[in-house]
């Protein structure tokens, strides 16, 4: 017997593990799809529809295909046969309206930016070159950029053929509204519009194809290369097992790489036609017109409450805009939100319809949060509402109504079981991090002084479900797929680790989240793990990353994959020691007989012993690796009470925030220092709405914010410091105790910011302000009061 | 075509480029140097940050002509005999990246603000890298890691000279 190689120390969950992923991108080594090289490689370049709405009744490519260095120049008509649809995998009701949406336009343009046609030349500047010489025609037809104007009678409509902009109408409901409604002591009636956003990764997406043998190898910069494949296969009728998608490193998604984007279909289909790889590569100023978007609903709500601040009912009526097409899951988003407009309260009825309205804007789908950040904004925005009007401070006004922590688990009037939580513990953390009294003093002096800066505190005490999902929960929302997620881990001969997992990181930390783990369960040192994902012939099996989804599901697989190796290898230590089975005990990586705690193997000499396969037990395969597929039983409930200080100048409408305070439960955690960082980046992207960002179109349908100059993503120098802090409720719902955290602050900070800034600005008879809270919209609501004269009509703020 | 004598990260390049080729193209696609990205079109994201003879230069508002007889530094070209740059070390240790995208340029971007003043306040920091943008870290661990990294330098300046 020999000494065992290395063993763990225990522990490797919770720690905070420098991440080894960064020593690529810290030395530029990275693989961007961009990147990549081939021979005969050929670029992409696609010309773009400058109309919001136009029939296209002529293109011309023919003197583009004599420009210097063109190959091949193709209209949608050169695809029209192959290009099948873009796909809609969330059909959320049976009579819901998916109009044709081909990757190339054939007949009809929809919203500035789709592509009517491409040009493939030997270089990027070639191809942009050619563009030049495409000649459409387009017969201009009506836009319709407004929602609400979108579903009177007589509106000119997106999709001609079928006679309407309603593509669907979505309802839940619980309890007995009428009832929670009558004689209500209090009613609060509120519109709020959640403007539409662009999502703005850093990395511009780029698909590479490359014929290769009898498949097809297409790179992508997707959150998702296993769904894509799936769907690739079904748009073009390419077989499946002849398409390998690689997503190499990817430069951040929000869900805008949640998608199957008409660039990857047409990369696919030229690297066929052309029989040689093609690149495309999106500028950013293409891509905030090809990507998709986010938000953009009109919020009608009407809360129903006793005197005493507790609430009895709420009514959600919902105008959601799809864009001019549904995309993967487009139509899904909102309703993604249903469960969570109840937020952390308990109430007697609650009411839910949401209508999907087309536009003749880029198709929304989904952005950080999804669904549950536009809940989560009216529930919150609400609560504050409903704080003044009673009389109430708001964090009274939410004690009276939200869960106990003893009455976990607690079953939702939006129909979830929302297993575990403590909302007074983070509330209380919050406050005494905040200084939550001394801020109050500080804004009552302010107010009695008439300071010019007026101090506002803005509250969020928010939940979201997330970890998507139980595959029959999805099966019963009409959703197109599962919500399982795959692991596998092969123990190699040396007794290194590769790990395999179906949960595709873009900037998410699973090689060294994912290595924690394993070296946990598996008792093998974190340095001799290997994470692999990305690669659908690497990591055959996944659903992919979104919807804070990876370690709540995915995690769990590899877990359970773990534990597998493990059983495995228990019986082979057994027969090497020549114990029984049950009575070997496994600790740090060493299976031992128990009582005999010097006769032991570990797991990297079990790992070589089966590779020899001299002394195997009789029935046991030499093989020291496992598969696992995790589909969760329930959602996970991460929760938090974030807490915003605003300095508001009355004079100029400029809004500072002061401080920040955020803390969250995400059950037990993996890594702290990827927490905290996911943390601080959803705080960015919520504050971010509050205040900065806001994709505008205008009376013809153009966008007008397509440069990083015009849509305002905010800088270092845009945003405070954060104060973080956690506590910890553990999931019941999965065997490690953990929770989703990828979007915990994008959801709760986008209200807290807005609160902040109504609160300063009530003693001005100020009681909202659309976002984004420009010094233009806060200064109008400031001197024509209420909600600034800014009642508007439009899908957009004014 | 004019042709363009161009040192980058230490190496001396003579080509002949389009007048119009950017200083990011001609380092992406003909010098295989991909380790900086383009982010934007517009001189708004700061991800294809380099330095020019020691100041930092946005490589998508700079021709490959104008680059001719200059010195170039990426982030490939950092660190000495496989030692990270102080300032690379720091971003790994205070989790100042997720997706790494915006990391090559802001690495240089705050190379270059440490040359102007080797001990910013977290404001200056914010201020100084005003012109590049993050999307995943909310940029407070950037503001460590730039701290962290001057810090270090102040103590060490010499391990600076590889920039």
């Amino acid at each position: 017997m020999t000494a065992p190689v290395q063993s763990t120390a225990p522990g490797e969950i919770g720690s905070a593990r420098k991440r080894s992923e960064d020593a690529r991108l810290i030395t530029g080594r990275t693989q961007w799809t961009d990147n990549i090289q081939l021979p005969g490689m050929c670029h992409v370049a696609f010309l773009r529809s400058p109309y919001a709405h136009a029939r296209i009744t002529r293109v011309d490519v023919e003197a583009a295909k004599g420009q210097p260095g063109v190959i091949a120049v193709f209209s949608g008509q050169d695809f029209a046969d192959e290009q099948g649809s873009l796909p809609c995998a969330w059909p959320v009701t049976e009579d819901i309206i998916i109009p044709a949406h081909p990757a190339l336009a054939v007949s009809e343009v929809r919203h500035v930016g789709e592509a009517v046609a491409c040009v493939v030349a030997r270089d990027r500047y070639a191809a942009a070159d050619a563009l030049e010489s495409i000649d459409v025609d387009y017969e201009p037809l009506e836009p319709v950029l407004d929602m609400e104007e979108a579903l009177r009678e007589g509106s000119p409509v997106v999709h001609s053929e079928h006679g309407t902009n309603r593509s669907y109408q979505w309802v839940f409901e619980n309890g007995d509204l009428d009832a929670a409604f009558r004689d209500a002591p209090v009613v609060l009636e509120r519109r709020y519009v959640q403007q539409r956003l662009i999502p703005a990764a850093m990395e511009p997406r780029a698909v590479v194809c490359e014929p290769f043998g009898d498949e097809f190898r297409l790179w992508s910069a997707t959150q998702i290369p296993h769904v894509l494949r799936v769907m690739l296969a079904m748009v073009t009728g390419i077989a499946e097992h002849q398409i390998r998608v690689i997503a190499p490193d990817v430069g951040g998604g929000f869900g805008s790489k949640l998608q199957v984007y008409a660039e990857e279909v047409l990369c696919l289909l030229l690297a066929r036609r052309l029989g040689r790889p093609v690149k495309w590569t999106e500028s950013r100023s293409e891509g905030t017109m090809a990507t998709h978007h986010g938000r953009d609903q009109i919020q009608r709500l009407t809360l129903a409450a006793e005197r005493d601040g507790r609430i009895r009912g709420l009514k959600v009526d919902l105008l959601a805009d799809m864009g001019a097409y549904l995309m993967l899951v487009t139509p899904g988003i909102p309703l993604l939100g249903a469960f969570m407009f109840n937020g952390i309260y308990k109430m007697d009825a609650y009411s839910f319809t949401c209508t999907g309205v087309f536009t003749t804007k880029t198709p929304t789908d989904a952005y950080r949060g999804a669904g549950r950040p536009e809940a989560t904004y009216a529930i919150e925005r609400l609560m504050d509402e409903l704080a003044a009007e009673v009389g109430l401070d708001p964090i009274e006004v939410r004690r009276r109504n939200w869960i106990r922590h003893e009455e976990f688990p607690y079953d939702t009037i939006a129909g979830l079981t929302y297993d575990s939580g403590n909302y007074e513990a983070a509330t209380e953390r919050a406050q005494i991090l905040f200084e939550y009294d001394r801020l109050r003093a500080e804004q009552a002096d302010r107010r009695d002084r008439g300071d010019p800066v007026q101090l506002g505190i803005g509250v969020s005490t928010f939940t979201e479900m997330c970890g998507l999902a139980p595959s029959r929960v999805l099966g019963s929302l009409s959703y197109g797929a599962g919500g399982w997620e795959h692991a596998s881990v092969r123990m190699l001969p040396t007794g290194k680790v590769e790990v395999v997992t179906g949960s595709s990181a873009h900037g998410q930390g699973h090689e060294t989240a994912w290595a924690q783990i394993a070296a946990d369960a598996l008792g093998v040192p974190f340095e001799d793990i290997r994470v692999l994902h990305g690669d659908t012939q690497v990591a055959p099996k996944g659903m992919d990353t979104y919807g804070s989804r990876s370690l709540a599901v995915g995690g769990i697989a590899l877990h359970n994959a773990c534990l597998k190796v493990v059983d495995k290898a228990r019986t082979v230590a057994a027969h090497l020691l020549e114990a029984a089975e049950q009575d070997i005990e496994f600790e740090g990586g060493r299976f031992s007989v128990r009582g005999v705690r010097d006769q032991a193997k570990t797991m990297q000499e079990v790992a070589l012993a089966v590779f020899a396969a001299h002394d195997l037990p009789d029935g046991v395969e030499p093989s020291l690796d496992s598969d696992a597929t995790f589909d969760p039983d329930d959602f996970s409930f991460p929760h938090g009470t974030h807490l915003c200080a605003a300095e508001v100048d009355t004079e100029t409408g400029f809004v500072r925030l002061r401080s920040y305070v955020a803390v969250d439960d995400v059950g037990k955690v993996v890594n702290p220092l990827i927490v905290e960082g996911q943390v601080h980046g959803g705080l960015a992207q919520g504050i971010a709405q509050a205040l900065y960002e806001e994709a505008v179109y205008d009376e013809a349908g153009n966008l007008t914010t397509t440069t990083l100059a015009d849509y305002l993503v905010p800088s270092a120098a845009d945003l405070p410091a954060f104060t973080t802090d956690r506590t910890e409720s553990p999931a019941t719902t999965n065997p490690l105790g953990v929770k989703g955290v990828g979007e915990a602050g994008t959801i709760a900070s986008t209200p807290a910011v807005v609160n902040a800034i109504v609160d300063a600005l009530r003693p001005h008879g100020v009681h909202d302000v659309p976002m984004p809270c420009t010094p233009e919209r806060v200064w109008l609501a400031i001197t024509q009061g209420a909600g600034g004269g800014l009642g508007s009509t439009s899908g957009g703020n004014p | 075509m004019p042709r363009v004598k161009v040192e980058v990260d230490g190496v001396t390049y003579e080509d002949d480029v389009e007048p119009r080729l950017l200083l990011i193209h001609y380092l992406r696609d003909r010098l295989g140097k991909v380790g900086t990205p383009i982010g934007c079109d517009t001189t708004n994201c700061g991800a294809c940050t380099v330095l020019l003879d020691g100041m930092s230069v946005k490589s998508c508002s700079v021709l490959a002509v104008q680059a001719d007889g200059h010195q170039v530094v990426t982030v490939e070209g950092l660190g000495i005999g496989g030692e990270l740059h102080p300032m690379q070390r720091a971003f790994h240790q205070e989790h100042a990246l997720q997706c790494g995208f915006c990391t090559p340029g802001m690495i240089m971007a705050s190379i270059d603000l440490l040359r102007d003043n080797a001990d910013p306040t977290d404001e200056e920091v914010r201020e100084g890298l005003e012109g590049n943008l993050c999307r995943c870290t909310g940029y407070q661990n950037i503001v460590r890691a730039v701290r962290a990294a001057a810090e270090e330098m102040r103590q060490a300046p010499e391990r600076e000279a590889a920039s």
